[in-house]
């Protein structure tokens, strides 16, 4: 489904993926794991087509299609999903609003019926539930007030409802308590299935316990320097990453060199 | 005029017989007047003549050039014949501005069109007519021109000089108005360019409650001049909202004033959405003239092209615990340029004002420009006046975010705008009005976008 090959890119003048080579099938669930600064999500980034990259050499097929050559709305129109590290704040539009736009832009894109606004709830209640969010927050401003694990699960939630062939979740433990841990796990794997790949890109091996990984690598200054099963995340946890000679608790020179500062905007 | 003719311009002194010969065709079709209005004409004019147009000299007119409208000579705009009116109305009509069947008085070129008109179903305690009528029975002496400082502004002053028509309005003490009036005002092109010189009077008795919705609209191509002065009272304890909603011809320009003077817990709201036109200058001034009253003044302009929009507007605070809300919005494309000037003034006596006043600017272009100013006099001890000023495009984050779920990127920029301007629209409460202003907005942003 997805066949990352030899992929660079930089910000500006620093270069933060060095050569990655990734290859994802339908069905499977991938998980990127990597100290602060490693790339990790620059490379969900540059999947999803965050415009601030600069991708310079290597490339990326996403179902025989050249990836990259596709605008962002275009890929989420073919089924690319990014749930985001830091869901952005949109005073002025509804959630209601916001979703079922693009869930009928997605759903034209495949040749569906656009939903109004009325089976448009039917559709969505159910996924609420799931992830236990409150309708009254349909019609807020999107994620504007929301508390971390609101935004998070916004991210999944809004991910039940477009049901991307290729969802990629950045980093979207961080920040969570254990509760809301498993509420947003449970609504990734009820969304695991043979047609469909996941991505989970985390730093810690916390997630990795309710969303178990079929893959995971290790990524350390911009290149993929391990990869296994899932023992692989059990052992970093048990041992650090100072394990696989990446220095515990300190910056990769990608992240020195500003990538970190970046992604964290 | 000695001395003042240091003010007028080059262009204006060409163009002051055009003005003199407009005052004294005035003054011949209301020979019959009573001597208070023939009077108060002449002062107005000398005044004016005094004045001149205002340069860039003035501080309230540094970011506003006037020289177009100078050096222009405008004739009186005569009464149309109405097929051309006919169609703006019908326009106006069915893009939603007016709903049918609203109660409206309407205005051609300045002139009141009885056939335009539709007041017949107005409740008892409102009375809704022309000014001219209004000025012939007599009783207006003890409001025209009493709220707008004609003695200091150079187009009140030229209105005050030159109006001989617009809106009287008048609701009595304790009337509720559950339906608003609508206060229209057609411009139809000529061969050359017009002036008309709208003037209307408000007067809104103890314990009244009403919607006031002023329309101004003009065909494309038409390079025509409005200058605009409504008076309103509103007296103990009413509750007016005013709208105004300015859909000049591209080319026109458009000089306006509303005065407001506010008695005890009266609550007012001013809804200012400016569209159109070349060249606008929108004064707000209200005085809080009586302990409680509060006012709201909420506005939002959209400009491109080379268009230019500026809103002057002035929060007297005169007694003490009054409240005034500003928010003012822009939205600034092409190489269009926009002023906004929010004066608050909290009197001696005006203790525990409480003023909040906010102006927000979107700039969906490198070459648009904004002056923001806050002008804030305060002479009471124990008040609370705040005020914010911010000038942004929109967030890249935000873009990337709704493109990253499928939706294109015109629509999300549009979507992203149209949220900018959502909060403004949300504070009025006419839905049709609402509605239409949001038809409005999505038109003008897809016209941007296809450039």
């Amino acid at each position: 489904m997805l066949e990352i090959t030899n992929l660079h890119a930089k910000v500006e003048d620093n270069e933060i993926l060095r050569g990655i080579d990734l290859k994802v099938n339908a069905g499977e669930v991938h998980a990127i794991m990597g100290p602060n600064g490693s790339g990790k999500s620059t490379l969900a980034g540059v999947l999803a087509g965050r415009p601030i990259y600069e991708v310079t050499a290597g490339g990326v097929t996403y179902d025989g299609k050249d990836l990259l050559g596709l605008s962002p709305e275009d890929r989420a129109r073919e089924g690319l999903f990014l749930a985001f590290q830091y869901p952005v704040e949109i005073p002025g539009v509804s959630n209601m609003y916001f979703l079922r736009s693009a869930l009928n832009t997605v759903r034209r894109h495949r040749g569906l019926d656009e939903l109004d606004a009325m089976d448009f709830l039917r559709m969505v209640r159910g996924k609420m539930k799931l992830l236990g969010m409150d309708e009254s927050l349909m019609n807020r401003s999107v994620n504007e007030g929301f508390s971390g694990g609101e935004k998070k699960r916004n991210e999944i939630f809004q991910m039940a409802v477009l049901e991307p062939r290729l969802a990629i979740l950045d980093e979207t433990d961080s920040g969570l308590d254990i509760d809301a841990l498993k509420v947003v796990a449970e609504g990734v794997n009820a969304l695991r299935a043979p047609q469909r790949a996941i991505i989970v890109v985390t730093h810690y091996q916390r997630l990795l316990n309710y969303i178990v990984p079929d893959f995971v690598h290790v990524l350390y200054n911009g290149r993929i320097m391990k990869s296994g099963d899932r023992q692989l995340a059990l052992e970093l946890e048990q041992k650090g990453y100072g394990w696989l000679g990446i220095p515990n608790g300190t910056l990769s020179p990608a992240a020195v060199a500003g990538g970190e500062s970046v992604l964290a905007r | 005029m000695s001395g003042a003719t240091t003010t007028l311009s080059a262009g204006m002194l060409d163009q002051a017989d055009a003005y003199l010969a407009g005052f004294e065709a005035v003054e011949k079709r209301w020979a019959g007047a009573p001597g208070w209005l023939r009077e108060l004409r002449r002062g107005a004019m000398a005044r004016f003549t005094e004045l001149g147009f205002p340069t860039g000299k003035l501080e309230e007119w540094k970011f506003t050039s006037v020289a177009p409208i100078a050096r222009t000579r405008f004739r009186l705009a005569e009464p149309d014949s109405g097929t051309a009116f006919q169609h703006r109305l019908e326009a106006c009509a069915t893009a939603g501005a007016i709903p049918a069947g609203a109660p409206r008085i309407v205005f051609l070129n300045g002139r009141y069109s009885q056939a335009q008109s539709n007041l017949g179903g107005l409740p008892q305690g409102v009375r809704v007519g022309s000014l001219a009528e209004f000025l012939k029975n007599g009783r207006a002496e003890e409001h025209l021109a009493r709220y707008a400082a004609w003695r200091e502004e150079a187009f009140v002053a030229l209105n005050t000089a030159l109006a001989e028509d617009g809106a009287f309005i008048e609701i009595s003490r304790g009337t509720v108005l559950r339906e608003p009036i609508y206060v229209v005002f057609c411009s139809t092109p000529s061969g050359e360019p017009a002036m008309s010189h709208p003037r209307n009077l408000i007067l809104a008795g103890e314990a009244s409650q009403a919607a006031i919705v002023e329309v101004y609209a003009g065909d494309a191509g038409g390079n025509y001049f409005t200058n605009a002065v409504t008076e309103l009272a509103a007296g103990e304890t009413a509750v007016i909202e005013h709208y105004k909603l300015q859909q000049e011809s591209p080319e026109a320009f458009h000089v306006a004033t509303l005065q407001v003077r506010q008695q005890r817990s009266s609550n007012f709201a001013a809804h200012y959405v400016s569209l159109g036109g070349a060249l606008v200058r929108n004064n707000v001034n209200a005085v809080l003239d009586g302990d409680g009253a509060q006012c709201t003044l909420n506005g939002l302009y959209l400009a491109g092209g080379r268009q230019h929009v500026d809103n002057h507007t002035v929060l007297d605070h005169a007694k003490p615990h009054c409240g005034s809300r500003e928010y003012y919005k822009g939205i600034l494309d092409g190489r269009s340029t926009a002023v906004f000037n929010g004066g608050i003034v909290v009197r001696k006596d005006a203790q525990k004002t409480d003023a909040i006043q906010s102006n927000k600017n979107l700039l969906l272009s490198r070459d648009a420009v904004i002056n923001t100013k806050p002008q804030l006099q305060i002479w009471a001890d124990d008040v609370r006046c705040t005020h914010g000023a911010t000038i942004g495009q929109l967030d890249s984050e935000a873009l990337f975010y709704l493109r990253s779920r499928g939706i294109g990127h015109d629509e999300a920029r549009h979507l992203l705008t149209f949220a900018f301007a959502n909060d403004v629209l949300g504070r009025m409460k006419l839905e049709e009005l609402r509605a239409h202003l949001e038809r409005q907005m999505f038109a003008r942003l897809s016209k941007s976008s296809d450039k």
